[in-house]
Protein backbone atom coordinates (compact mmCIF):
# COMPACT_ATOMS: atom_id res chain seq x y z
CA UNK A 1 0.00 0.00 0.00
CA UNK A 2 1.42 3.36 -0.92
CA UNK A 3 1.95 5.84 1.86
CA UNK A 4 -0.86 8.18 0.97
CA UNK A 5 -3.33 5.30 0.84
CA UNK A 6 -2.16 4.29 4.31
CA UNK A 7 -3.09 7.76 5.53
CA UNK A 8 -6.18 8.34 3.42
CA UNK A 9 -8.04 5.09 4.04
CA UNK A 10 -11.35 4.53 2.27
CA UNK A 11 -13.37 5.20 5.41
CA UNK A 12 -11.58 8.53 5.88
CA UNK A 13 -12.22 9.58 2.29
CA UNK A 14 -15.86 8.58 2.63
CA UNK A 15 -16.39 10.60 5.81
CA UNK A 16 -14.55 13.52 4.24
CA UNK A 17 -16.91 13.47 1.27
CA UNK A 18 -20.08 12.74 3.21
CA UNK A 19 -19.60 13.85 6.78
CA UNK A 20 -22.10 12.41 9.29
CA UNK A 21 -23.98 14.50 11.84
CA UNK A 22 -22.90 17.59 9.93
CA UNK A 23 -24.65 20.90 10.41
CA UNK A 24 -25.58 23.52 12.95
CA UNK A 25 -27.57 22.31 15.98
CA UNK A 26 -30.29 24.58 17.30
CA UNK A 27 -30.26 25.05 21.06
CA UNK A 28 -27.44 22.69 21.98
CA UNK A 29 -26.72 22.14 25.66
CA UNK A 30 -23.04 22.68 25.01
CA UNK A 31 -20.96 23.87 22.10
CA UNK A 32 -17.41 24.89 21.44
CA UNK A 33 -15.26 26.05 18.56
CA UNK A 34 -11.91 24.58 17.57
CA UNK A 35 -9.39 26.29 15.37
CA UNK A 36 -6.10 25.21 13.91
CA UNK A 37 -4.28 28.44 13.12
CA UNK A 38 -1.70 26.77 10.91
CA UNK A 39 -4.15 25.30 8.40
CA UNK A 40 -7.19 27.46 9.06
CA UNK A 41 -9.26 24.41 10.01
CA UNK A 42 -12.27 25.45 12.00
CA UNK A 43 -15.04 23.34 13.53
CA UNK A 44 -17.91 23.79 15.95
CA UNK A 45 -19.06 20.82 17.99
CA UNK A 46 -22.58 20.76 19.46
CA UNK A 47 -23.87 18.48 22.21
CA UNK A 48 -27.15 17.53 23.80
CA UNK A 49 -26.61 15.79 27.12
CA UNK A 50 -29.26 14.20 29.33
CA UNK A 51 -28.58 12.73 32.78
CA UNK A 52 -24.87 12.78 32.09
CA UNK A 53 -25.24 10.82 28.84
CA UNK A 54 -24.45 12.25 25.41
CA UNK A 55 -27.69 12.13 23.43
CA UNK A 56 -26.76 13.99 20.30
CA UNK A 57 -23.59 15.30 18.70
CA UNK A 58 -23.23 17.44 15.64
CA UNK A 59 -20.43 19.38 14.07
CA UNK A 60 -19.96 21.92 11.33
CA UNK A 61 -17.07 23.84 9.85
CA UNK A 62 -14.30 23.19 7.37
CA UNK A 63 -10.94 21.55 7.33
CA UNK A 64 -8.71 19.02 5.65
CA UNK A 65 -9.73 15.42 5.02
CA UNK A 66 -8.10 14.22 8.22
CA UNK A 67 -9.69 16.79 10.51
CA UNK A 68 -13.09 16.58 8.89
CA UNK A 69 -13.31 12.80 8.78
CA UNK A 70 -12.03 12.61 12.34
CA UNK A 71 -14.81 14.97 13.43
CA UNK A 72 -17.38 12.97 11.50
CA UNK A 73 -16.28 9.59 12.83
CA UNK A 74 -16.10 11.02 16.34
CA UNK A 75 -19.74 12.06 16.19
CA UNK A 76 -20.78 8.53 15.25
CA UNK A 77 -19.09 7.08 18.32
CA UNK A 78 -20.33 9.26 21.14
CA UNK A 79 -24.04 8.63 21.42
CA UNK A 80 -24.89 6.96 24.73
CA UNK A 81 -21.49 7.66 26.27
CA UNK A 82 -20.79 9.50 29.49
CA UNK A 83 -18.30 12.36 29.63
CA UNK A 84 -15.76 10.02 31.17
CA UNK A 85 -16.25 7.39 28.49
CA UNK A 86 -15.84 10.02 25.77
CA UNK A 87 -12.67 11.29 27.41
CA UNK A 88 -11.29 7.76 27.70
CA UNK A 89 -11.97 7.11 24.03
CA UNK A 90 -10.06 10.25 23.13
CA UNK A 91 -7.16 9.26 25.37
CA UNK A 92 -6.95 5.89 23.62
CA UNK A 93 -7.23 7.54 20.22
CA UNK A 94 -4.55 10.08 20.97
CA UNK A 95 -2.35 7.38 22.47
CA UNK A 96 -2.61 5.42 19.25
CA UNK A 97 -1.95 8.23 16.76
CA UNK A 98 0.99 9.58 18.75
CA UNK A 99 2.56 6.17 19.23
CA UNK A 100 5.53 4.80 17.35
CA UNK A 101 4.42 3.45 13.96
CA UNK A 102 5.65 0.00 14.99
CA UNK A 103 3.89 -0.04 18.35
CA UNK A 104 0.87 -2.27 18.79
CA UNK A 105 -2.45 -0.93 19.99
CA UNK A 106 -5.69 -2.28 21.36
CA UNK A 107 -7.84 -2.59 18.27
CA UNK A 108 -10.91 -3.54 20.26
CA UNK A 109 -10.93 -0.40 22.35
CA UNK A 110 -10.36 1.84 19.34
CA UNK A 111 -12.92 0.28 17.03
CA UNK A 112 -13.51 2.44 13.95
CA UNK A 113 -10.82 4.86 15.01
CA UNK A 114 -8.21 2.41 13.78
CA UNK A 115 -8.55 3.93 10.31
CA UNK A 116 -6.43 6.80 11.65
CA UNK A 117 -3.46 4.59 12.49
CA UNK A 118 -1.72 5.95 9.36
CA UNK A 119 -1.48 9.32 11.08
CA UNK A 120 1.36 7.85 13.17
CA UNK A 121 3.56 8.14 10.08
CA UNK A 122 2.76 11.83 9.75
CA UNK A 123 3.20 13.53 13.14
CA UNK A 124 2.29 16.89 11.63
CA UNK A 125 -1.23 15.57 11.01
CA UNK A 126 -1.88 14.67 14.67
CA UNK A 127 -3.20 18.20 15.13
CA UNK A 128 -5.67 17.66 12.32
CA UNK A 129 -6.87 14.34 13.71
CA UNK A 130 -7.39 15.67 17.23
CA UNK A 131 -8.91 19.08 16.49
CA UNK A 132 -12.56 17.95 16.76
CA UNK A 133 -11.77 15.91 19.87
CA UNK A 134 -10.18 18.86 21.63
CA UNK A 135 -13.23 20.89 20.67
CA UNK A 136 -15.48 18.15 22.06
CA UNK A 137 -13.62 18.18 25.38
CA UNK A 138 -13.98 21.94 25.58
CA UNK A 139 -17.71 21.63 24.89
CA UNK A 140 -18.04 18.89 27.52
CA UNK A 141 -16.37 21.13 30.05
CA UNK A 142 -18.70 23.92 29.05
CA UNK A 143 -15.83 26.12 28.00
CA UNK A 144 -16.98 28.84 25.70
CA UNK A 145 -13.58 29.87 24.43
CA UNK A 146 -12.12 28.81 21.14
CA UNK A 147 -9.68 25.98 21.59
CA UNK A 148 -6.65 25.64 19.45
CA UNK A 149 -4.44 22.70 18.65
CA UNK A 150 -1.46 24.94 18.13
CA UNK B 1 -2.97 5.13 -14.37
CA UNK B 2 -5.06 6.73 -17.04
CA UNK B 3 -4.31 10.36 -17.27
CA UNK B 4 -4.70 12.86 -19.99
CA UNK B 5 -1.33 14.33 -20.77
CA UNK B 6 -2.22 16.14 -23.95
CA UNK B 7 -2.79 19.59 -22.39
CA UNK B 8 0.60 19.33 -20.73
CA UNK B 9 2.35 18.29 -23.88
CA UNK B 10 0.75 20.92 -26.03
CA UNK B 11 1.61 23.50 -23.42
CA UNK B 12 5.18 22.33 -23.47
CA UNK B 13 5.72 22.52 -27.20
CA UNK B 14 4.35 26.04 -27.15
CA UNK B 15 7.11 27.23 -24.83
CA UNK B 16 10.33 28.66 -26.11
CA UNK B 17 13.26 28.89 -23.76
CA UNK B 18 14.00 32.44 -24.67
CA UNK B 19 15.82 33.36 -21.48
CA UNK B 20 19.04 31.81 -22.72
CA UNK B 21 19.89 30.31 -19.33
CA UNK B 22 21.62 26.97 -19.09
CA UNK B 23 19.26 25.46 -16.52
CA UNK B 24 21.12 22.16 -16.38
CA UNK B 25 24.33 23.76 -15.20
CA UNK B 26 22.48 26.16 -12.91
CA UNK B 27 20.85 23.20 -11.21
CA UNK B 28 24.27 21.73 -10.59
CA UNK B 29 25.02 24.77 -8.45
CA UNK B 30 22.37 23.63 -5.96
CA UNK B 31 23.58 20.55 -4.06
CA UNK B 32 20.20 20.06 -2.39
CA UNK B 33 18.51 19.30 -5.69
CA UNK B 34 20.16 15.88 -5.48
CA UNK B 35 18.07 14.95 -2.43
CA UNK B 36 15.52 12.23 -3.18
CA UNK B 37 12.57 12.38 -0.79
CA UNK B 38 10.97 8.91 -0.52
CA UNK B 39 13.23 7.82 -3.37
CA UNK B 40 11.76 10.35 -5.82
CA UNK B 41 13.49 13.34 -7.40
CA UNK B 42 13.03 16.46 -5.30
CA UNK B 43 10.75 19.00 -6.94
CA UNK B 44 11.23 22.10 -4.86
CA UNK B 45 8.36 24.53 -5.44
CA UNK B 46 8.44 26.33 -2.10
CA UNK B 47 10.83 29.10 -3.06
CA UNK B 48 8.66 31.87 -1.65
CA UNK B 49 9.09 30.33 1.80
CA UNK B 50 12.83 30.11 1.34
CA UNK B 51 14.99 29.51 -1.70
CA UNK B 52 17.68 26.85 -1.92
CA UNK B 53 21.33 27.86 -1.65
CA UNK B 54 23.89 27.55 -4.42
CA UNK B 55 27.29 26.05 -3.74
CA UNK B 56 28.82 29.51 -4.18
CA UNK B 57 26.96 30.78 -1.11
CA UNK B 58 27.58 27.66 0.95
CA UNK B 59 31.29 27.81 0.03
CA UNK B 60 31.58 31.48 0.97
CA UNK B 61 30.18 30.74 4.42
CA UNK B 62 32.42 27.72 4.87
CA UNK B 63 35.45 29.70 3.68
CA UNK B 64 34.67 32.37 6.21
CA UNK B 65 34.46 29.94 9.13
CA UNK B 66 37.48 27.95 7.97
CA UNK B 67 39.83 30.74 7.02
CA UNK B 68 38.50 34.20 7.90
CA UNK B 69 36.53 33.97 11.13
CA UNK B 70 36.99 36.97 13.43
CA UNK B 71 34.83 39.73 14.82
CA UNK B 72 34.45 42.76 12.58
CA UNK B 73 35.19 46.46 13.04
CA UNK B 74 37.10 45.94 16.26
CA UNK B 75 40.19 43.83 15.69
CA UNK B 76 43.70 44.91 14.92
CA UNK B 77 44.75 41.48 13.75
CA UNK B 78 44.93 39.86 10.34
CA UNK B 79 41.76 37.78 10.50
CA UNK B 80 39.68 40.65 11.77
CA UNK B 81 40.82 42.77 8.86
CA UNK B 82 39.97 40.06 6.34
CA UNK B 83 36.56 39.48 7.91
CA UNK B 84 35.85 43.22 8.07
CA UNK B 85 36.78 43.70 4.43
CA UNK B 86 34.51 40.87 3.32
CA UNK B 87 31.72 42.13 5.54
CA UNK B 88 31.95 45.69 4.24
CA UNK B 89 32.25 44.47 0.67
CA UNK B 90 29.02 42.50 1.07
CA UNK B 91 27.19 45.66 2.11
CA UNK B 92 28.47 47.40 -0.99
CA UNK B 93 27.36 44.52 -3.17
CA UNK B 94 23.88 44.85 -1.72
CA UNK B 95 24.00 48.59 -2.27
CA UNK B 96 24.78 48.19 -5.97
CA UNK B 97 22.32 45.34 -6.34
CA UNK B 98 19.37 47.56 -5.43
CA UNK B 99 21.08 50.70 -6.73
CA UNK B 100 21.18 52.58 -3.43
CA UNK B 101 23.08 55.87 -3.55
CA UNK B 102 25.27 55.05 -0.53
CA UNK B 103 26.38 51.89 1.25
CA UNK B 104 25.42 53.45 4.58
CA UNK B 105 21.82 53.36 3.39
CA UNK B 106 21.95 49.57 3.71
CA UNK B 107 21.17 48.48 7.27
CA UNK B 108 21.78 44.81 8.04
CA UNK B 109 19.17 43.27 10.32
CA UNK B 110 18.18 39.77 11.38
CA UNK B 111 15.45 39.42 8.75
CA UNK B 112 12.80 41.08 6.65
CA UNK B 113 10.55 41.01 9.70
CA UNK B 114 13.08 42.85 11.82
CA UNK B 115 13.61 45.41 9.08
CA UNK B 116 9.93 46.35 9.18
CA UNK B 117 9.88 46.31 12.97
CA UNK B 118 12.88 48.63 12.98
CA UNK B 119 11.05 51.17 10.87
CA UNK B 120 7.77 50.89 12.78
CA UNK B 121 9.55 51.17 16.08
CA UNK B 122 12.21 53.80 15.32
CA UNK B 123 10.58 55.96 12.65
CA UNK B 124 7.05 55.29 13.88
CA UNK B 125 7.94 55.83 17.51
CA UNK B 126 9.66 59.15 16.78
CA UNK B 127 7.60 60.68 13.99
CA UNK B 128 4.11 59.17 14.10
CA UNK B 129 1.52 59.95 16.72
CA UNK B 130 -2.08 59.94 17.82
CA UNK B 131 -4.47 60.06 14.87
CA UNK B 132 -1.80 59.78 12.18
CA UNK B 133 -2.85 57.36 9.49
CA UNK B 134 -0.83 54.46 8.14
CA UNK B 135 -2.03 53.01 4.86
CA UNK B 136 -1.55 49.28 4.25
CA UNK B 137 -3.20 46.96 1.75
CA UNK B 138 -5.34 43.87 2.13
CA UNK B 139 -2.54 41.65 0.78
CA UNK B 140 0.10 42.37 3.42
CA UNK B 141 2.13 39.67 5.10
CA UNK B 142 1.54 39.53 8.85
CA UNK B 143 5.00 41.00 9.31
CA UNK B 144 3.77 44.17 7.61
CA UNK B 145 0.61 44.32 9.71
CA UNK B 146 1.48 43.40 13.27
CA UNK B 147 4.36 45.90 13.77
CA UNK B 148 1.92 48.67 12.84
CA UNK B 149 -0.68 47.29 15.22
CA UNK B 150 1.94 47.36 17.97
CA UNK B 151 2.59 50.97 17.07
CA UNK B 152 -1.14 51.64 17.18
CA UNK B 153 -1.24 50.33 20.75
CA UNK B 154 1.66 52.53 21.73
CA UNK B 155 1.07 55.72 19.78
CA UNK B 156 -2.60 55.69 18.79
CA UNK B 157 -1.94 55.70 15.05
CA UNK B 158 -4.82 54.67 12.77
CA UNK B 159 -4.49 51.85 10.24
CA UNK B 160 -6.22 52.15 6.87
CA UNK B 161 -6.44 49.22 4.50
CA UNK B 162 -6.53 49.56 0.70
CA UNK B 163 -8.76 46.84 -0.80
CA UNK B 164 -7.82 44.21 -3.37
CA UNK B 165 -9.90 43.14 -6.39
CA UNK B 166 -10.90 39.59 -7.35
CA UNK B 167 -7.76 39.15 -9.44
CA UNK B 168 -5.63 40.04 -6.43
CA UNK B 169 -4.63 43.56 -7.45
CA UNK B 170 -4.74 46.66 -5.28
CA UNK B 171 -7.73 48.79 -6.28
CA UNK B 172 -5.76 51.94 -7.04
CA UNK B 173 -8.75 54.30 -7.03
CA UNK B 174 -9.46 53.23 -3.46
CA UNK B 175 -5.80 53.45 -2.56
CA UNK B 176 -5.76 57.01 -3.82
CA UNK B 177 -8.98 57.85 -2.03
CA UNK B 178 -7.58 56.51 1.26
CA UNK B 179 -4.49 58.70 0.95
CA UNK B 180 -5.44 61.82 2.84
CA UNK B 181 -3.96 64.73 4.76
CA UNK B 182 -3.61 62.50 7.82
CA UNK B 183 -1.73 59.76 5.95
CA UNK B 184 1.81 59.92 7.27
CA UNK B 185 3.06 56.50 6.26
CA UNK B 186 2.35 53.94 3.53
CA UNK B 187 3.61 50.37 3.88
CA UNK B 188 2.95 48.04 0.98
CA UNK B 189 4.16 44.68 -0.23
CA UNK B 190 6.03 44.96 -3.55
CA UNK B 191 5.27 41.40 -4.65
CA UNK B 192 2.60 39.40 -2.81
CA UNK B 193 3.94 36.16 -1.37
CA UNK B 194 0.47 34.62 -1.40
CA UNK B 195 -0.68 35.67 -4.88
CA UNK B 196 2.40 36.72 -6.82
CA UNK B 197 0.89 40.12 -7.66
CA UNK B 198 3.52 42.69 -8.59
CA UNK B 199 2.20 45.97 -7.26
CA UNK B 200 2.65 49.25 -9.16
CA UNK B 201 5.17 50.53 -6.64
CA UNK B 202 6.35 53.55 -8.59
CA UNK B 203 2.80 54.81 -8.83
CA UNK B 204 2.23 54.01 -5.16
CA UNK B 205 5.32 55.96 -4.15
CA UNK B 206 4.41 58.89 -6.40
CA UNK B 207 0.89 59.12 -4.97
CA UNK B 208 2.07 58.68 -1.39
CA UNK B 209 4.77 61.33 -1.72
CA UNK B 210 2.30 63.72 -3.30
CA UNK B 211 0.15 63.22 -0.20
CA UNK B 212 3.17 63.88 2.01
CA UNK B 213 3.56 60.30 3.25
CA UNK B 214 6.71 58.24 3.70
CA UNK B 215 6.75 54.82 1.98
CA UNK B 216 8.09 51.40 2.93
CA UNK B 217 8.05 48.58 0.40
CA UNK B 218 8.14 45.04 1.78
CA UNK B 219 10.21 43.57 -1.01
CA UNK B 220 10.90 40.10 0.37
CA UNK B 221 9.40 38.53 -2.76
CA UNK B 222 10.51 41.19 -5.23
CA UNK B 223 14.28 41.27 -4.85
CA UNK B 224 14.74 37.55 -5.72
CA UNK B 225 12.77 37.91 -8.95
CA UNK B 226 13.00 41.43 -10.37
CA UNK B 227 15.54 44.14 -10.97
CA UNK B 228 14.90 46.46 -8.04
CA UNK B 229 16.18 50.04 -8.26
CA UNK B 230 15.45 52.00 -5.10
CA UNK B 231 16.43 55.34 -6.64
CA UNK B 232 14.18 54.82 -9.60
CA UNK B 233 11.28 53.71 -7.39
CA UNK B 234 12.12 56.54 -4.98
CA UNK B 235 10.78 54.63 -1.96
CA UNK B 236 11.93 55.78 1.47
CA UNK B 237 12.37 52.32 2.96
CA UNK B 238 12.66 48.92 1.34
CA UNK B 239 13.06 45.64 3.20
CA UNK B 240 14.10 42.25 1.93
CA UNK B 241 15.01 38.75 3.00
CA UNK B 242 18.34 37.27 1.85
CA UNK B 243 17.18 33.72 2.57
CA UNK B 244 14.57 34.06 -0.16
CA UNK B 245 17.24 35.21 -2.63
CA UNK B 246 19.62 32.25 -2.33
CA UNK B 247 21.42 33.59 0.73
CA UNK B 248 21.40 32.33 4.30
CA UNK B 249 18.71 32.66 6.96
CA UNK B 250 19.22 34.90 9.96
CA UNK B 251 19.88 38.16 8.15
CA UNK B 252 17.72 40.82 6.60
CA UNK B 253 18.22 44.07 4.75
CA UNK B 254 16.69 47.45 5.26
CA UNK B 255 17.37 50.08 2.64
CA UNK B 256 16.54 53.58 3.87
CA UNK B 257 17.23 57.04 2.56
CA UNK B 258 20.15 58.47 4.52
CA UNK B 259 18.29 61.61 5.51
CA UNK B 260 15.66 59.48 7.25
CA UNK B 261 18.17 57.23 8.98
CA UNK B 262 19.98 60.32 10.24
CA UNK B 263 16.83 61.67 11.85
CA UNK B 264 15.69 58.35 13.28
CA UNK B 265 16.61 57.31 16.82
CA UNK B 266 18.48 54.03 17.38
CA UNK B 267 16.38 50.94 17.64
CA UNK B 268 18.57 48.77 19.82
CA UNK B 269 21.40 49.69 22.13
CA UNK B 270 24.75 47.99 22.51
CA UNK B 271 28.21 47.68 21.07
CA UNK B 272 29.06 48.89 17.54
CA UNK B 273 26.17 51.37 17.49
CA UNK B 274 28.01 53.89 19.65
CA UNK B 275 30.92 56.29 19.28
CA UNK B 276 31.50 56.76 22.97
CA UNK B 277 29.77 55.80 26.15
CA UNK B 278 29.83 57.34 29.58
CA UNK B 279 27.19 56.73 32.19
CA UNK B 280 26.01 60.29 31.63
CA UNK B 281 25.89 60.39 27.86
CA UNK B 282 26.33 58.14 24.86
CA UNK B 283 27.27 59.36 21.41
CA UNK B 284 25.73 57.26 18.64
CA UNK B 285 27.77 55.91 15.79
CA UNK B 286 27.47 57.00 12.16
CA UNK B 287 25.15 55.33 9.68
CA UNK B 288 24.48 52.52 9.25
CA UNK B 289 26.10 51.36 12.48
CA UNK B 290 23.69 53.36 14.60
CA UNK B 291 21.16 50.66 13.73
CA UNK B 292 23.42 47.65 14.04
CA UNK B 293 24.02 47.02 17.72
CA UNK B 294 26.08 44.04 18.70
CA UNK B 295 28.13 41.54 16.75
CA UNK B 296 26.37 41.06 13.43
CA UNK B 297 25.69 37.80 11.61
CA UNK B 298 29.04 38.00 9.85
CA UNK B 299 28.85 34.66 8.08
CA UNK B 300 25.32 35.47 7.01
CA UNK B 301 26.31 38.82 5.55
CA UNK B 302 29.24 37.27 3.68
CA UNK B 303 26.85 34.61 2.39
CA UNK B 304 24.49 37.36 1.28
CA UNK B 305 27.36 38.98 -0.62
CA UNK B 306 27.96 35.68 -2.41
CA UNK B 307 24.25 35.39 -3.21
CA UNK B 308 24.24 38.88 -4.72
CA UNK B 309 27.28 37.94 -6.83
CA UNK B 310 25.52 34.77 -7.92
CA UNK B 311 22.39 36.62 -9.03
CA UNK B 312 24.37 39.41 -10.66
CA UNK B 313 26.41 36.92 -12.68
CA UNK B 314 23.28 35.26 -14.01
CA UNK B 315 21.50 38.57 -14.50
CA UNK B 316 18.17 39.58 -13.00
CA UNK B 317 16.72 40.26 -16.45
CA UNK B 318 17.39 36.71 -17.52
CA UNK B 319 16.02 35.39 -14.26
CA UNK B 320 12.82 37.40 -14.65
CA UNK B 321 12.43 36.22 -18.26
CA UNK B 322 12.99 32.58 -17.30
CA UNK B 323 10.52 32.81 -14.42
CA UNK B 324 7.91 34.39 -16.69
CA UNK B 325 8.24 31.33 -18.95
CA UNK B 326 7.85 29.00 -16.02
CA UNK B 327 4.87 30.95 -14.71
CA UNK B 328 2.98 30.74 -17.98
CA UNK B 329 3.83 27.05 -18.40
CA UNK B 330 2.77 26.31 -14.83
CA UNK B 331 -0.41 28.34 -15.21
CA UNK B 332 -1.42 26.30 -18.23
CA UNK B 333 -0.73 23.06 -16.38
CA UNK B 334 -2.88 24.13 -13.45
CA UNK B 335 -5.64 25.23 -15.80
CA UNK B 336 -5.73 21.69 -17.20
CA UNK B 337 -6.63 20.21 -13.79
CA UNK B 338 -10.34 19.60 -13.11
CA UNK B 339 -11.84 21.61 -10.30
CA UNK B 340 -8.72 23.69 -9.70
CA UNK B 341 -8.98 27.43 -9.22
CA UNK B 342 -5.97 29.73 -9.30
CA UNK B 343 -6.13 32.43 -6.64
CA UNK B 344 -4.39 35.56 -7.85
CA UNK B 345 -4.68 36.40 -11.54
CA UNK B 346 -3.00 39.78 -11.58
CA UNK B 347 -1.84 41.07 -14.95
CA UNK B 348 1.59 41.79 -13.44
CA UNK B 349 2.58 38.65 -11.66
CA UNK B 350 5.70 36.96 -10.30
CA UNK B 351 6.17 33.19 -10.39
CA UNK B 352 3.76 32.24 -7.62
CA UNK B 353 0.88 29.84 -8.25
CA UNK B 354 -1.65 29.81 -5.44
CA UNK B 355 -4.65 27.56 -5.90
CA UNK B 356 -7.48 25.63 -4.35
CA UNK B 357 -9.17 22.45 -5.54
CA UNK B 358 -12.76 21.31 -5.26
CA UNK B 359 -11.74 17.78 -4.40
CA UNK B 360 -9.21 18.44 -1.67
CA UNK B 361 -8.18 20.83 1.07
CA UNK B 362 -4.77 22.50 0.54
CA UNK B 363 -3.30 20.51 3.40
CA UNK B 364 -4.30 17.25 1.73
CA UNK B 365 -2.99 18.48 -1.63
CA UNK B 366 0.34 19.24 0.04
CA UNK B 367 0.40 15.79 1.62
CA UNK B 368 -0.18 13.92 -1.66
CA UNK B 369 2.39 16.10 -3.44
CA UNK B 370 4.92 15.50 -0.69
CA UNK B 371 4.63 11.77 -1.25
CA UNK B 372 5.62 12.45 -4.85
CA UNK B 373 8.70 14.38 -3.75
CA UNK B 374 7.07 17.72 -4.55
CA UNK B 375 7.46 20.48 -1.96
CA UNK B 376 4.78 23.15 -1.93
CA UNK B 377 3.28 25.17 0.87
CA UNK B 378 -0.27 24.82 2.11
CA UNK B 379 -1.79 27.33 4.45
CA UNK B 380 -2.58 30.99 4.82
CA UNK B 381 0.99 32.08 3.99
CA UNK B 382 0.96 34.57 6.88
CA UNK B 383 -1.71 36.54 5.01
CA UNK B 384 -4.87 35.72 6.92
CA UNK B 385 -6.68 38.97 6.04
CA UNK B 386 -6.08 38.20 2.36
CA UNK B 387 -7.48 34.68 2.79
CA UNK B 388 -10.52 36.23 4.48
CA UNK B 389 -10.85 38.59 1.52
CA UNK B 390 -11.09 35.59 -0.81
CA UNK B 391 -13.33 33.68 1.60
CA UNK B 392 -10.96 30.73 1.86
CA UNK B 393 -9.04 29.35 4.85
CA UNK B 394 -5.91 28.50 2.91
CA UNK B 395 -4.38 27.86 -0.48
CA UNK B 396 -1.86 25.45 -1.90
CA UNK B 397 1.07 27.44 -3.26
CA UNK B 398 3.71 26.43 -5.76
CA UNK B 399 6.34 29.17 -5.90
CA UNK B 400 8.81 28.87 -8.72
CA UNK B 401 12.38 29.91 -9.16
CA UNK B 402 14.55 30.04 -12.24
CA UNK B 403 16.16 26.71 -11.37
CA UNK B 404 12.83 24.94 -11.70
CA UNK B 405 12.04 23.16 -14.95
CA UNK B 406 9.11 22.39 -17.21
CA UNK B 407 9.57 18.71 -16.30
CA UNK B 408 9.07 19.58 -12.65
CA UNK B 409 5.87 21.39 -13.51
CA UNK B 410 4.75 18.32 -15.47
CA UNK B 411 5.36 16.30 -12.31
CA UNK B 412 3.25 18.82 -10.40
CA UNK B 413 0.46 18.39 -12.94
CA UNK B 414 0.59 14.59 -12.70
CA UNK B 415 0.50 14.75 -8.90
CA UNK B 416 -2.50 17.07 -9.00
CA UNK B 417 -4.32 14.56 -11.20
CA UNK B 418 -3.53 12.05 -8.52
CA UNK B 419 -5.08 14.34 -5.91
CA UNK B 420 -8.28 14.27 -7.92
CA UNK B 421 -8.08 10.49 -8.18
CA UNK B 422 -7.62 10.02 -4.44
CA UNK B 423 -10.23 12.54 -3.32
CA UNK B 424 -12.55 12.76 -6.33
C1 LIG C 1 6.08 39.41 1.48
C2 LIG C 1 6.77 38.93 2.72
N1 LIG C 1 6.99 39.79 3.72
C3 LIG C 1 7.62 39.42 4.82
C4 LIG C 1 8.09 38.14 5.01
C5 LIG C 1 8.77 37.80 6.28
O1 LIG C 1 10.09 37.47 6.06
P1 LIG C 1 10.97 36.79 7.18
O2 LIG C 1 10.07 35.76 7.84
O3 LIG C 1 12.07 36.18 6.44
O4 LIG C 1 11.39 37.83 8.14
C6 LIG C 1 7.89 37.22 3.99
C7 LIG C 1 8.36 35.83 4.14
O5 LIG C 1 7.63 34.93 4.46
C8 LIG C 1 7.21 37.62 2.83
O6 LIG C 1 7.00 36.76 1.85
Amino acid sequence: MSNERALYQKVILDHNKSPRNFGVMEDPDFEAEGYNALCGDQFRVYLRIKDGIIEEVQFEGSGCAISKSSASIMTTLLKGKTREEAKLLFDNFKGMITSNPDASFDAKELGKLIVFSGVREFPIRVKCATLAWHTLLAALKGEADTVSTE
Amino acid sequence: MTMSTSPLESAKTAVETSSGLDIESIREDFPILAVRPYGKPLVYLDNAATSQKPRQVIDAIRRYYEGENANVHRGIHYLSQVATEKFDAAREKVQHFVNAAHSHEIVLTSGNTESINLVASSYGGAFLGEGDEILLTHMEHHSNIVPWQLLREKMGVVLKIAPVNDDGEIIMEDFERLLGPKTKFVSVVYVSNALGTINPVKEIVRLAHAAGAVVLLDSAQAVPHLTVDVQDIDCDFLSFAPHKMFGPTGIGVLYAKAELLERMPPYKGGGDMIKSVTFEKTLYNDLPFKFEAGTPNIAGVIGLGAAVDYLTNIGMDKIAAREAELLSYGTRILESIDGLRIIGRAKEKASVLSFIMESAHPHDIGQILDQEGIAIRAGHHCTQPLMQRFGIPATARASLSFYNTEEELDALGAALHKVNEVFG
